[in-house]
C-alpha cells in the first residue's frame, strides 16, 4: 500500500508506481500535455519511466491552460 | 507628480490604504502596462487598471469584436460588434478614466514586433488565447528582463502566475507548446464567462501589486482554481536549471513564432 497526494487529494495505491504508470492510471492520455512535479521538483519526461512514486509522496500534475481572448 | 483635488477624490480608496497611500498611487499613475489581447482576460484587466489610474495602458489585439465575445469580454458592448477590439477597449477606458493614456496596436503580437513593443512597458499581462503567443510573451519578457502575468482559462478552470526576472518562467513549467493537432479549439471547449473576470482581476491585482511594490507576487507559485468546486490551489514551482530559455544552457535564444495551435488540452 502506498498513500500519495495527487494535486492536493489523498489517494491510495496498491503499490508504488512509476510516474509513467501513474499518468496512465489517471487517464492522462497525452503526457505532452502535462508537467509533473514530485515533492516540489519537476520530473523530466525522459525520467517518467524510471521515477517511482512512493508512500507519502506528493505529486502535482500541471496542465496547459490556454484560453483567454478567443 | 501632483494630484489634483479631483484625482485625490478619484483615487481616495487607494490612497486610504496604508500600504498604498499617495506614494503608491503615484507609482500606479506613472506605471506603463501592456495588455496583450483585448478579450476575456484583457477586458477585466484593462478596466481595473484604467479605474486604478495606470498612467499608460498599451493594448494589442488584431481582432474585431464578435457577438460571441460579449458573453465574457466585458469591455466590449453590443454596438461594438465588428469594431476593432483595441478601439472599442480604448473608448471604454477613456470614458472610465480620462487620466489614462491608451496606446493601441491593432496587430498580432509576433516575433517581429514583440521586443520593440514590450520595451516601453513596466509590466506585461498575457491575456491571449493560444500557446504560440503565450510562449512568445514568455520568451520576449525573459530576454528583455520584463515582469509579466501569465493567465489561462478553460471551461471552469483558471490558472495564473507572475514572472519577474530570476524567477520561474512559463518554460520552466512547460518546455514547449503542445502539438497543434493535439488540442481541440477553445470555441469547442467553451468557458464560463465569469471565469474570465475571476482570473483577469487576479492578474490586474498582481499588476497593481507589482507597480506599488505591495505584498508578495505570485512568483514561483502557480495558482489554479476550478469554479465548479470553487477550490483554489497554489503549487510551488521554481526556476528550472534545464529551462530552454532561462536555464543554465538555453536552447531558445531568439524569438519563435510557433505554428498556431488552439487553446485547450485534452484532459482526462
Amino acid at each position: 500500500m502506498a498513500t500519495i497526494t495527487i494535486n492536493g487529494e489523498t489517494k491510495e495505491l496498491a503499490k508504488s508506481l512509476t510516474v509513467a504508470e501513474l499518468l496512465v492510471k489517471n487517464d492522462v492520455s497525452q503526457p505532452d500535455m502535462v508537467s509533473v512535479q514530485l515533492n516540489g521538483e519537476f520530473v523530466y519526461k525522459e525520467n517518467y519511466k524510471t521515477t517511482e512514486v512512493k508512500d507519502g509522496d506528493e505529486v502535482d500534475f500541471l496542465y496547459f491552460m490556454g484560453g483567454g481572448s478567443f | 507628480m501632483e494630484f489634483t483635488e479631483e484625482q485625490i477624490l478619484r483615487y481616495s480608496r487607494h490612497i486610504l490604504l496604508q500600504d498604498v497611500g499617495v506614494e503608491g498611487q503615484e507609482r500606479i499613475s506613472s506605471g506603463k502596462v501592456l495588455v496583450i489581447g483585448a478579450g476575456g482576460l484583457g477586458a477585466p484587466v484593462a478596466l481595473y487598471l484604467a479605474a486604478a489610474g495606470v498612467g499608460t495602458i498599451g493594448i494589442i489585439d488584431g481582432d474585431v469584436v464578435d457577438l460571441s465575445n460579449l458573453q465574457r469580454q466585458i469591455i466590449h458592448f453590443t454596438p461594438d460588434v465588428d469594431s476593432p477590439k483595441v478601439l472599442s477597449a480604448k473608448e471604454k477606458i477613456n470614458l472610465l478614466n480620462p487620466d489614462v493614456k491608451v496606446i493601441t496596436y491593432q496587430t498580432l503580437f509576433t516575433s517581429e514586433n514583440a521586443l520593440e513593443i514590450i520595451k516601453d512597458y513596466d509590466f506585461i499581462v498575457d491575456g491571449t488565447d493560444n500557446f504560440p503567443v503565450k510562449f512568445l510573451i514568455n520568451d520576449a519578457c525573459v530576454m528583455a528582463g520584463k515582469a509579466f502575468s501569465h493567465g489561462g482559462i478553460l471551461r471552469f478552470d483558471g490558472q495564473t502566475f507572475t514572472h519577474t526576472p530570476g524567477n520561474a518562467c512559463y518554460r520552466c513549467l512547460f518546455n514547449a507548446p503542445p502539438p497543434p493537432n493535439a488540442v481541440p479549439t477553445c470555441s469547442q471547449a467553451g468557458v464560463l464567462g465569469a471565469i474570465a473576470g475571476m482570473l483577469g482581476t487576479i492578474q490586474a491585482a498582481e499588476t497593481l501589486k507589482y507597480l506599488t511594490g505591495v505584498g508578495d507576487l505570485l512568483t514561483n507559485r502557480l495558482l489554479s482554481f476550478n469554479a465548479k468546486t470553487m477550490n483554489f490551489r497554489t503549487v510551488n514551482i521554481h526556476r528550472s536549471e534545464k529551462c530552454p530559455v532561462c536555464g543554465a544552457h538555453p536552447t531558445v535564444t531568439e524569438l519563435v513564432d510557433y505554428e498556431q495551435a488552439t487553446c485547450e488540452i485534452k484532459r482526462h
